[in-house]
């Protein structure tokens, strides 16, 4: 997997968010930034990663990743850490006490939310984090404003002594926009000054450090009432007036472009006074903000009428066809639904990549019978989907493993003939799996534990992991060793199977045999990611149609090159009505992993020989 | 030309709006990228947005370019698309109610159904473009697929779309051509060559002036 390359310098760039908060980060003279993948937020490091002078890393998950950062700021080093909305539930137990000693060099947290679920498991808004954690938040609304303050953040980090949390949102992270950078800088290290009062968080010191903590936020509150990020826009219509910040603000100006608006950048803490001031200047105030009401709320505390979720959606965008009919009601005026209509179209919803050595996995799942099968986060959720239905649960990063033997231990009487599996993802499993695991083995539960080691982190475009073997660079280093690891955290050896995914019979084999007993096992598949360059691609397949019986158990694998033909009704001698289906394989997409032909009774499936060579040459 | 004043933008003047819609894996925000950066040259504001979280599990992809004085919203309201360059012709029904009265649609009719037809779960529907046909939308429709078979990779159906577009936007097609070669200066004269050929070829397919120029 290689890392996007930074585009050339030039007066107007075309970035993303991502990338200029990437940029931003080099430009300020960051040393050390540390992230694990996750969608929105993923490209930030893999941007960074491109700076030679940056030391980047991938961590094995977001409380480890944070903590890198904080030590590296300690360290008297510039410091950016980026994650995903719920990483910072992870990192959130280093991040309430690190807020009581501060920072010394620039210690930034760009937490990214994926407001509207693209790829997310819930919709958090993070900047309750911030008034949490007593740290102040800053939201731009476009990649121009992220390079800004992301650069912005550093500053404020070293002045106010705090970490500083930089919110963007989906459609901050992934909007191209023009972009013109400032000067770089050129950061002075400093170095580790030894300091327990203030490092050492013993209830002692921690006690002191608290009226600090309270000391600084109205510091921040004065500075935030007067920076230039807080601003009016006058309008020509006083009507209505909007308080926004984030992607929101662009959605209003959009929907709205002659309103007045007050456009917030230092969001927390919330200038309040100055909100007030332009509040008695419009008829209506509205304020715009993505996702939860806030804002709203702590400006109703503070007396100031308004209206804010009441009128307001309070999931998903506040895209201008959203804003636009709920303030035009406001306003009194007609409104015209916009809303797309529902085409009655079928769905397209994301699924496992033609040969992805989950496919055989989940095959076998949806083949056994008295399952609970808790699921976990990475691309084998998608096993939940059709045509396997295999998962039962899916919560958080490593819940697989600990929610399984929470279903073990809590089952009834009608289920204790169930067999309880847990399926998780190598990468997942190092995050927040191991846990869980050394968890059933100290506590003796039944689980059947399925570790899929594709030697990389699937879901957000195959990134390195310490399975890899490789570090974010794409450089050798060490490779974790999941047997070992297993025995160490009390599995028996005996329990431990290591299989190739792709080999049907085997896995079929290995995970009956392990259902049954009635211990911990795990069975460990190991097979790489279709999507890394360490898959090898075999030659593609076809189906001989004058042997296909239209049987369809292909079909079960659900394997996207799998294509129906045809489709007949026949009546059985039992006198019942069987469907059949007839299918080919759509040979280019195809790379020959046989899975499907583990599973065609009349040998139907045969290499594509008709078919040239797979033109290799690269293209657009 | 399909550029139009943007009336509620009030003063950011002419804003056009394309959107770019497919499946994962086809090359969908790298066409989007390509008329980006056309823009770019031009020097347009330009906003490129994608939701794209699932873009490599054969999930729906749309993209959205706009470009203009000022752009405000990276997402292009319902019903206010200027252009749509469709890849797969489900998907062009699918956003077709983003159009607007009079807009160009380019589609690649090579059908491509997911798991989820296959299986029986939904039909795939039988004539997916005779809805746009009917309406006030200019349909211009080929099967790129199958063309970019022919030139040898499946992948060139994006320049292929790209070139079939060329002549319908408000600037002159070489301005996209060069903005899609620069993407290919790195990677050598053959890969150049081909992609020009397919963009020509897009070209020669859509082109009201009868465009005949050999690659």
């Amino acid at each position: 997997m290689n890392a996007p390359q930074p585009i050339e310098q030039t007066a107007r760039k075309f970035m993303s968010g991502n990338e200029a908060v990437a940029q931003a980060a080099r430009d300020a003279g960051c040393s050390v930034a540390s992230a694990y993948p996750g969608t929105p937020s993923t490209e930030i490091l893999e941007f960074i990663a491109a700076y030679p002078d940056i030391y980047t890393e991938w961590s094995i998950n977001e409380k480890v990743s944070l903590e890198v950062a904080i030590g590296a700021s300690l360290a008297g080093s510039r410091a950016l850490c980026a994650m995903k909305h719920v990483g910072v539930n992870v990192a959130s137990d280093a991040l309430m006490t690190q807020t009581l000693i501060g920072a010394v060099g620039g210690l930034v947290l760009v937490v990214a939310d994926d407001v509207g679920l693209s790829s997310s498991q819930n919709e958090q808004d993070s900047r309750y984090w911030g008034r949490f954690a007593h740290i102040p938040v800053l939201e731009p609304s476009d990649a121009q404003e992220a390079y800004e303050m992301t650069r912005l953040a550093f500053s404020l980090s070293e002045q106010f002594d705090v970490p500083v949390m930089v919110r963007l949102t989906t459609r901050i992270c992934h909007v191209k926009g023009v972009v013109v950078n400032s000067p770089v800088e050129a950061y002075e290290r400093k170095n580790f000054t030894k300091d327990p009062a203030r490092y050492v968080m013993v209830p002692g010191n921690a006690r002191k450090r608290i009226p600090l903590m309270m000391a600084r936020d109205q510091k921040l509150s004065q500075a935030s009432e007067a920076h230039p990020l807080n601003r009016i826009e006058s309008g020509s219509e006083d009507c209505v007036g909007f308080v926004t910040s984030g992607a929101a603000y662009f959605h209003v100006k959009e929907a709205y472009p002659d309103a007045p608006v007050f456009k917030l950048g230092f969001s927390h803490p919330a200038p309040i006074e100055k909100i007030r001031e332009f509040a008695a200047t419009v008829a209506k105030l509205v304020v715009v903000e993505e996702v939860e009401p806030l804002l709203e709320t702590e400006l109703r505390a503070a007396g100031i009428t308004l209206y804010g979720k009441d009128v307001l959606p309070r999931i998903g965008e506040l895209a201008p066809q959203v804003l636009t009919p709920c303030i035009d009601k406001l306003l009194g005026k007609p409104c015209q639904d916009t809303l797309i209509e529902t085409t009655g179209l079928f769905p397209r919803p994301p699924t496992l990549c033609v040969a992805c050595p989950h496919l055989g996995i989940y095959y076998c799942l949806s083949h056994i019978k008295n399952t609970i099968i808790a699921g976990d986060i990475g691309c084998y959720t998608l096993g939940a989907g059709h045509p396997w239905n295999a998962l039962d649960t899916t919560i958080s990063m490593g819940a697989s493993l600990s929610v399984a033997q929470g279903i073990d231990k809590g089952r009834s009487e009608a289920d204790q003939n169930k067999n309880i599996l847990a399926v998780i993802g190598d990468s997942t499993f190092m995050h927040m799996g191991m846990q869980g695991l050394l968890d059933i083995t100290y506590n003796q539960g039944n689980v059947t534990v399925l570790l899929l080691d594709n030697r990389a982190v699937g879901m957000t475009g195959g990134q390195n992991a310490p399975s890899s073997g490789l570090n974010i660079h794409g450089e050798p280093t060490m490779q974790v060793d999941f047997r070992k690891l297993c025995e160490a955290l009390g599995v028996k050896p005996e329990r431990i199977h290591e299989v190739n995914p792709y080999e049907l019979p085997t896995l079929f084999k290995a995970l009956r045999e392990e259902v049954k007993i009635k211990e911990p096992s795990v069975i460990i598949t190991n097979q790489p990611c279709v999507l890394t360059e360490r898959y090898s691609k075999l030659p593609p397949l076809k189906v001989d149609e004058d042997r296909c019986t239209g049987c369809s158990n292909c079909l079960d694998v659900g394997c996207p090159a799998i294509l129906v033909q045809r489709r007949e009704t026949v009546i059985k001698p039992n006198g019942r009505e069987k469907q059949l289906a007839f299918v080919n394989i759509d040979t280019a997409a195809c790379t020959g992993c046989n899975l499907c032909t583990n599973t065609c009774a009349p040998d139907a499936i045969i290499p594509a020989f008709n078919i040239d060579k797979i033109n290799a040459v690269e293209v657009i | 030309m399909t550029a139009k004043k943007n009336s509620a933008a009030g003063n950011t003047g002419v804003v056009t709006n394309i959107l770019v819609v497919g499946i994962g894996g086809q090359g969908i925000m790298t066409a989007a990228d390509v008329l980006s950066q056309a823009a770019l040259a031009l020097g347009y504001d330009v906003k490129k947005t994608e939701v794209a979280g699932m873009a490599q599990r054969g999930g729906v992809v749309t993209s959205h370019v706009r470009f203009g004085e000022k752009v405000f919203s990276p997402a292009i309201r319902p019903g206010d698309a200027d252009m749509m360059i469709a890849f797969e012709p489900a998907e062009a029904l699918r956003w077709q109610s983003h159009l607007k009265p009079g807009a160009v649609a380019m589609v690649n009719d090579y059908p491509l159904k997911p798991p989820v037809v296959s299986i029986g779960l939904f039909d795939y529907p039988e004539a997916p473009l005779v809805q746009l046909a009917q309406s006030s939308v200019e349909l211009h429709h080929f099967n790129a697929g199958e063309a970019a078979i022919e030139l040898g990779d499946r992948r060139l159906v994006n320049s292929i779309m790209l070139g079939a577009i060329a002549d319908h936007l408000p600037f002159p097609p070489d301005i996209l051509e060069q903005a899609l070669l620069n993407r290919f200066q790195r990677k050598g004269e053959a890969l150049t060559v081909l992609n020009r050929q397919a963009f020509t070829l897009g070209r020669r397919a859509f082109n009201k002036n009868n465009y005949s120029e050999t690659a």
